[in-house]
């Protein structure tokens, strides 16, 4: 003890402690994060940003300053109010279905039965799948020619070759094709969001909910699901925005059609912005998913904190 | 109110048995502590007669009708749970009513209870609060009241003290059994804590290892243990045990005293070398070791501090101690109680 003692002793500088200071230690480690974040996320943001606010064309690419006149082109477009309409529909009804999924497919993970380690391995199948991959699989589930949904239709004898539904083809049935393979994708992850929610809620509860007589669904609706709500939010949000913002199963499956029915913002922005070669107008649509998003998380936010538990 | 009886109850978890053929009857409005180790099954014993797990072999009977098939809620039962099992997102309020909503009470008959409930466990000024908002002591209230709500002809209490500080777990410990008097409810408490269980108890059942050791009253079990398990689990320190014509001689600590304090001449002397001792205001814990026996024998004496100066036995002396014929218990080689000693 001694000899510590003097060995500390010697070491009079401040220098020397530097970094035993937590903020100069903290700032230290966080410095690499910040930078990688403003590196691939701050400076293209700001590139958006100035190309939004400019005449920047593939063919012409000047930075000349047009104030909004991008924005106010894009808000008079019917393409872009459509694509934004099918974006809110697109988003809402594949959370809403892939938390519907993600619930029940917890609640039957939770109950033990033979092979449900490896069920729990396959399960997150769709979230693993390269989604370029999973969507030409789909493609040809609803083909007007080949689909197997149709085939298995008109064997159960519910459809005839002529009245089988064209899947991609007509318009509301084409929106639903791309909410059924989003949710398809999403729901490994409310699943997972559900499980780790579940788990956590303290045995001690909900022994108590059943001993105060609740059933299977009042225990489900007014104890589990409000306990865990805080975290199915964050899931939400990261499936919100993940959604929101998707362009690949829309490209791949419909590329936007028929007739722009199944057109969202962020295909119409790499339509106009990358295929088409309008930087600036793709730029303005794109980053008008920015204050809409950014709404929709600070209000997800303020509910979690109002339900802080 | 209701009487409770459990028949053969046994219940395996793959291999092991976590009970393992308890029978045991309480009777109506008697305040029975369940008392073991951890992991003696208790715990499961009392999650059983709930409903909450299902026997393997066994029947539970509550006033006489047999309810294995009748789920928790349909028991008549209510229970307060180690770390309360409140309802984190509820106000005070709710959590009190949730029972009574689940029965589909009316609302004004929910309110008058709530009340009525919050009042007679002195929470009435916490009613609007959730439960992170409350202490430990506050908590337990609540669960309590969340309890007797629903009017149950059955208490459950599974270790509910146990997160409550030693000061607040001592009034806790008075004000539940005071509580258990007043409305005259079936009581099973469980505890691992031999002073809760001597203290509240009308009578204590001893588990260990999924078995029932001992069913008696508290002063029964701490005076006339069954089983050397039993000897030597209730009693701090626990009761000596020394080996003794292939089986053991059990004594308590404050039995075993300076010769000269026994007058009586029926009582078995022994000699006494002390180690060390432990000063504890009141008494005095004296560790050493007996002389003269087939082998060395540790054993422990709790000394009164009014009769026995300090400075009368001290470290490295021996002493000649004795302890009184009644007050000797002697266990046969496996351990149980035998009638006598020669």
């Amino acid at each position: 003890m001694v000899a510590l003692a003097e060995k500390f002793r010697g070491r009079t500088s401040r220098v020397s402690f530097v970094f035993d200071r937590p903020r100069i230690l903290g700032s230290l480690f966080l410095a690499p994060a910040i930078l990688y974040i403003f590196a691939l996320v701050g400076v293209p943001f700001l590139l958006a940003v100035y190309y939004a606010l400019s005449a920047y064309t593939i063919y012409n690419p000047s930075y000349h300053f047009v104030g909004l006149r991008n924005f106010i082109d894009v808000v008079q477009s019917d393409i872009f109010r459509s694509a934004l309409l099918n974006t809110f529909i697109f988003t809402i009804c594949s959370q809403i279905l892939g938390l519907i999924l993600g619930k029940f497919g917890a609640l039957l993970l939770l109950r033990p039965f033979p092979g449900r380690k490896i069920v729990r391995a396959l399960i997150v199948l769709p979230w693993c799948v390269p989604i370029a991959l999973a969507t030409v699989a789909w493609e040809w589930m609803f083909d007007s020619l080949y689909s197997v949904i149709n085939w298995t239709l008109t064997a159960v004898g519910l459809v005839t070759p002529a009245t089988a539904p064209q899947w991609l083809g007509d318009p509301h049935l084409a929106m639903l094709c791309v909410i059924i393979v989003n949710a398809w994708r999403f729901f490994p992850f409310a699943i997972v969001i559900f499980l780790a929610g579940i788990t956590a809620v303290p045995q001690d509860v909900l022994d108590a909910a059943t001993v105060d007589g609740a059933g299977f669904w009042r225990r489900n609706y007014q104890i589990i699901l409000p306990i865990i709500a805080p975290i199915v939010v964050v899931g939400l949000i990261f499936g919100t925005v993940f959604t929101f913002t998707d362009l690949s199963i829309v490209y791949l499956l419909t590329n936007g059609g028929p007739a722009n029915a199944t057109q969202v913002l962020g295909n119409l922005g790499f339509q106009i912005g990358i295929l088409s070669g309008d930087v600036a107008h793709g730029a303005a649509v794109s980053l008008f998913m920015f204050p809409v998003l950014l709404g929709l998380v600070v209000l997800m936010l303020r509910y979690i904190r109002s339900r802080e538990i | 109110m209701a009487q409770i009886r459990a028949r053969e109850i046994t219940k395996k978890f793959t291999d092991v048995s976590a009970v393992d053929g308890i029978s045991l009857t309480v009777w109506d409005g008697e305040f029975m502590v369940l008392l073991g180790p951890s992991g003696c099954g208790k715990t499961t014993f009392l999650r059983i007669i709930a409903g909450l797990e299902e026997q393997t072999t066994g029947d539970i009977l509550i006033d006489g009708e047999v309810v294995n098939q009748i789920p928790p809620r349909a028991r008549g039962i209510a229970m307060v749970f180690q770390s309360y099992g409140l309802y984190p997102h509820f106000r005070i309020r709710d959590n009190i009513a949730f029972p009574l909503k689940t029965q589909r009470v009316s609302k004004s008959e929910i309110k008058t209870k709530v009340e009525w409930a919050a009042q007679l466990l002195g929470i009435s000024h916490l009613l609007d609060r959730r439960p992170r908002q409350l202490s430990g002591g506050e908590r337990q209230r609540v669960a309590l009241a969340r309890a007797l709500v629903r009017e149950p002809t059955v208490f459950l209490l599974d270790e509910p003290l146990s997160n409550l500080d030693a000061k607040l777990r001592a009034s806790a410990r008075n004000e539940i059994k005071q509580f258990q008097h007043r409305v005259g409810t079936t009581t099973i408490y469980v505890t691992h804590d031999q002073v809760e269980a001597m203290g509240m108890g009308d009578r204590i059942a001893v588990l260990d290892h999924g078995k029932i050791r001992q069913v008696g009253t508290p002063a029964a079990i701490y005076d006339d243990p069954a089983d050397r398990f039993v000897a030597t689990f209730v009693g701090s320190p626990p009761m000596n045990l020394v080996a003794w014509n292939g089986g053991h001689l059990g004594f308590r600590p404050e039995h075993f005293l300076p010769k000269d304090m026994i007058d009586d001449s029926a009582a078995t002397e022994f000699s006494f070398c002390v180690d060390h001792a432990e000063y504890l205001g009141s008494e005095r814990i004296v560790y050493g070791r007996l002389e003269g026996l087939e082998s060395v024998q540790e054993v422990t004496a709790k000394l009164p501090q009014a009769h026995v100066p300090l400075a009368s036995i001290r470290s490295g002396e021996c002493h000649a101690f004795a302890v009184h014929n009644s007050n000797l218990c002697y266990f046969d080689r496996n351990g149980n109680r035998a009638n006598g000693h020669s």
